[in-house]
């Protein structure tokens, strides 16, 4: 406890070094970062000893590993090789397909509590489609999906690489905004996107955007792609674009949704899944622009550890215990 | 007639909007459209019952000091600093730069973040407390939680590094997720969706009326 | 057949006309070459963009229009096989559609493009844009765009011939969705023999569910501590079958919590809900016969934001500390923050939802759960109406011939008999 205690004040300390600034390139080598590993192993061992010996640990001693598991590992040097899964490997194959070009729709069905999730694969895909020049539009059937969606473009257009395309809103990418609806607007979008969003996020008319002007509905879209963190998101546009209107689509989830997309993907009414911080590792990898969700994986990978570690422990707890009973 | 006219209201939408799956001829091709434009209009209206009622519970706590009325302050003080907030900024409140946006930014978004974020938190608790060996089914849970939870970070594969490549924990877990898990994901949403299609014609035909207030 | 078409960007038409003449010689051959270049994988990038415009392109062939079949009208579905330019790496940018009308047959406009370079030979474009009352002709010209900025630019187009007169009209049934029109009519009909059934006095039996068993118990717990109970009737509106389902079980408890005379409380986070579950709860009162012990304030809203609703209800349950909590609606990611905060405060918790990402979350720590379909089937058993047991046998029954066709589509597709999956598909 004493030693966790510590490393929970050292990782204050670090952070608020690191915000109020001067201390920007607060990183522990990797010398110290192991160190920091072993201690926390070794304190974690200890309650696993006062486990056995029938002292058990409270709620509040799991949230205080958890929080030291995620925040502790932004401040390592420690690497790790992401491996690609077959589902983030399928969706790279469909678009890989897409001549340059094509018709790319991406739904940014999400707020900012799951941004951290969801904001490095709409960026890693954004990545994807402006160096392969393809035209995307971009909508949103949550309020706030539209306003993440800028923050995307706008990172990845300050990039040399992006910025030497000189990409051009309305010809190279539109946002049409947020629309209310659920999945009616989806619906709807079968028919006619222009029904549905007659201006786009700035207020210009559709008629008006050259690159939306000849889209009519879903079968004007080569490829669609979906950010969901609930409803609406990418179950109702596999519900309704895919099934009805044959749309051809990846979705990227929440680790909390992702399983339930398992099923979609199988059927083929989805071709790819990125799921949670792993799934926008893997594609980060895939685009060749490895940023925040390969950063933040060393903290998923710890704080996996560290709640394996005190599922070991609750078992222990548990035999311990069922021990006592019989006795 | 207070239960007769919303139970034709039910009836009659809910065949319309069976039948219009199947009918893409006008009227049935724009009537989801219409009902759905009219269930948007109610909703929006019904926003102010929502937030009327909100003030009317703070306003009484506030008025009889009821237990912990300090907190029902904070919500009416909140409420009006946004939505006279909001007022003032006219249409483009939600521009850069403005103080709807900076409250937005910085205040909503990371409060929100916060409670998402305690989900970490909760889950390692409940999953210390639930994943126990208690019996057979239980312990399978426990393997595969525990295969899953290693092998979908990259420690699973580094710590399996020693087995060729396809057999290390990243394929089992993605063996787990793609067969057995989605297997079982499957059986429960056919279950659900007959429960949905069940309860949809029980409603739609009126033999459900309890959220009606009766039997 | 039409003469092929080649215009050159930023070049005078006199100049235009003279090249084309002395590159016409050689057209034939180069186009030739071209295609048998093209045919292998890294050829076709070793010819210049410059030099794009001394061969010939070919035009997409076999174009036809046709009315698009089984949507509301207003379409045409435009048809063309692929230009012979057109192969992996080959020269084709786009296809442009282009549409006349009967009045004018000579005056074509561009509809719309669709991007060059697909691996299937057949290309396809649904003209959205169409009136049933007008006559169209089409044709499709496969395009070759080269150079970077506006003085480099060349665009070489290649037309197909004229296909049409050709109009759209709205159908009265979409065929591709026979199978699921037949589906809606088998389980209908089953769940509405088996109402009749039950209607007619036969007995049905019906399983026992322990989270709906626990309810008396739980409301019970409460009255004997001496405090509340929460019912959280989901996140989501009444358009979600799921919030139908928790507000119909919200009368249940309801009229058991006004038995007991217990507080039940039910904060809510859309307007619609409170509006239904305040009337739910105050005609269980009356049926209980204590309309006087309804307050208004039993059912209040808090917010429809997921995780400020999410806070509310921590706070209010860790201040008020309820002695049982229900949940019973659709939920997202607040079912767990939800759920451990109750379980630290030691609530019995029953919960019950038809999302089986966050079912897990409730397993792990209620002490009851209603797994998916046992939540629509909670009104009915707590009812015992026979009406509505019938409906859960016709739902059994559904579930039967659901199970059988997955074992049939098992057996035929693993020994490749026929492609029986196809039945369920509802794409053309």
């Amino acid at each position: 406890m004493l030693v966790a205690g510590i490393i929970l004040v050292l990782t204050v300390i670090a952070y608020l070094a690191k915000v109020v600034g001067g201390f920007e390139g607060v990183q522990f080598s990797p010398t110290v970062s192991v160190i920091v590993v072993i201690l926390l192993a070794a304190s974690l061992l200890w309650i696993l000893v006062l486990t056995l010996k029938g002292r058990l640990i409270g709620r509040r001693v799991v949230f205080l590993y958890v929080g030291i598991a995620v925040s502790l590992p932004l401040f390592m040097s420690i690497s790790q090789k992401i491996v690609i899964s077959p589902e983030t490997q399928q969706l790279y194959d469909a678009i890989s397909e897409l001549p340059s070009g094509a018709k790319v729709l991406v739904s940014f069905d999400y707020d900012p509590p799951s941004a951290p999730e969801l904001q490095p694969m709409a960026e890693a895909f954004l990545y994807y489609c402006f160096t392969h020049d393809f035209k995307v539009i971009v909508i949103g059937l949550w309020p706030q999906g539209p306003q993440q969606a800028n923050l995307a473009i706008d990172k990845l257009l300050a990039l040399p690489e992006i910025e030497a395309k000189n990409l051009q809103y309305g010809i190279d990418y539109v946002n049409l905004g947020y629309q209310a609806g659920n999945e009616f607007v989806i619906q709807r979008m079968g028919g006619s996107f222009e029904s549905m969003f007659p201006t786009d996020y700035s207020g210009h008319p559709y008629s008006d955007l050259e690159l939306v002007r000849n889209i009519r509905n879903f079968s004007n879209i080569d490829y669609s792609f979906n950010l969901s963190a609930g409803y609406p998101g990418t179950q109702e546009w596999v519900q309704v674009a895919v099934d009805r209107y044959g749309l051809s689509m990846g979705g990227g989830n929440t680790a909390v949704q992702a399983p339930m997309m398992y099923t979609y993907l199988q059927a083929g009414q989805l071709a790819g899944l990125l799921g949670g911080m792993n799934g926008a590792a893997e594609f980060e990898k895939l685009v060749g622009r490895e940023d925040k969700g390969t950063r933040f994986m060393l903290s998923q990978s710890f704080a996996h550890m560290v709640v394996i570690a005190f599922i070991l422990i609750g078992n222990v707890a548990f035999i311990v215990g069922g021990r006592k009973k019989k006795l | 007639m207070r239960r007769e006219i919303p139970l034709a209201i039910t009836g009659i939408v809910g065949v319309v909007f069976v039948v219009q799956y199947f009918i893409p001829h006008f009227p049935f091709s724009r009537m989801n459209d219409w009902f759905s434009d009219w269930f948007s209009i109610v909703q929006a209206c019904a926003i102010w019952l929502g937030a009327l009622n909100l003030l009317k519970i703070s306003a009484q706590k506030i008025a009889a000091r009821k237990s912990d009325w300090i907190y029902s302050i904070v919500i009416v003080a909140c409420f009006f600093l946004i939505v006279i907030i909001g007022f003032i900024e006219g249409e483009s409140f939600r521009g850069q730069g403005t103080a709807f946006s900076w409250l937005y930014d910085y205040v909503y978004t990371p409060l929100s973040a916060t409670m998402f974020a305690i989900l970490a938190f909760f889950v390692a608790s409940a999953s210390y407390r639930a994943f126990r060996a208690r019996n057979f089914e239980a312990t399978l849970l426990l393997g595969a939680a525990f295969f899953v939870m290693l092998g979908r970070v990259p420690v699973g594969d580094m710590l399996t590094a020693f087995l060729p490549d396809g057999y290390r924990l990243s394929a089992l877990a993605s063996w787990v997720m793609n067969f057995p898990q989605a297997a079982g994901q499957r059986a429960i949403m056919i279950g659900i969706a007959l429960g949905i299609v069940s309860t949809s014609l029980r409603i739609i035909l009126g033999i459900e009326r309890s959220h009606l207030g009766g039997e | 057949m039409n003469p092929i078409r080649i215009s050159l960007l930023n070049l005078p038409l006199s100049r235009c006309l003279v090249r084309i003449a002395i590159f016409s010689i050689f057209f034939g051959l180069l186009s030739v070459i071209s295609i048998s270049a093209q045919q292998s994988a890294d050829t076709a990038n070793a010819v210049p963009d410059s030099q794009l415009v001394e061969f010939a392109l070919s035009p997409p062939f076999e174009v036809s229009a046709k009315d698009t079949p089984n949507d509301g009208g207003g379409s045409i579905t435009v048809i063309w096989q692929r230009s012979a330019d057109d192969l992996p790496n080959g020269i084709v940018t786009e296809y442009r559609v282009m549409r006349s009308n009967a009045d004018q047959p000579e005056v074509f406009a561009e509809v719309g493009d669709v991007a060059a370079g697909e691996t299937k030979p057949t290309y396809r474009y649904h003209d959205g844009n169409a009136s049933d009352d007008e006559q169209y002709y089409y044709k499709v010209a496969a395009v070759t765009i080269s150079g970077d900025d506006a003085e480099t630019t060349q665009e070489v187009v290649a037309e197909s011939d004229v296909t049409g007169p050709v109009s759209s009209s709205a159908q009265w049934f979409d065929w591709r969705r026979i199978n699921a029109f037949v589906g809606v009519l088998l389980l209908c009909g089953f769940i509405m023999f088996y109402i009749n059934r039950a209607k007619a006095g036969k007995k049905i039996f019906i399983r026992k569910i322990a989270g709906l068993d626990a309810v008396d118990e739980a409301v019970g717990r409460a009255t004997e501590m001496g405090k509340k109970i929460f019912y959280i009737p989901g996140t989501q509106d009444m358009d979600n079958v799921q919030t139908i389902a928790g507000v119909t079980i919200l009368g249940r408890v309801a009229e058991k919590a006004a038995q007991y005379d217990t507080w039940l409380e039910v904060p809510v986070s859309r307007s619609l809900v409170m509006v239904t579950a305040k009337e739910v709860v105050k005609e269980a009162y009356a049926k209980a016969g204590r309309p006087d012990a309804f307050h208004e304030d039993q059912v209040h809203y808090l917010t429809d934001d997921q995780f400020g609703y999410a806070a509310g209800i921590d706070g209010m349950v860790v201040r008020e500390k309820p002695a049982t909590i229900f949940y019973m609606g659709a939920f997202y990611a607040e079912s767990l923050i939800l759920a451990e905060t109750g379980n630290s405060i030691g609530a019995i918790q029953i919960a019950g939802t038809g999302m089986p990402s966050q079912l897990p979350f409730f397993v792990a720590a209620c002490d009851y759960t209603l797994i998916g379909e046992e939540l629509f089937a909670a009104s009915a058993y707590l009812s015992r109406e026979p009406k509505l047991i019938g409906s859960l046998k016709g739902q059994d029954v559904g579930k039967g011939l659901i199970l059988a066709a997955i074992l049939l589509g098992i057996l035929l597709e693993t020994f490749n008999v026929w492609n029986f999956s196809s039945l369920f598909s509802v794409i053309n």
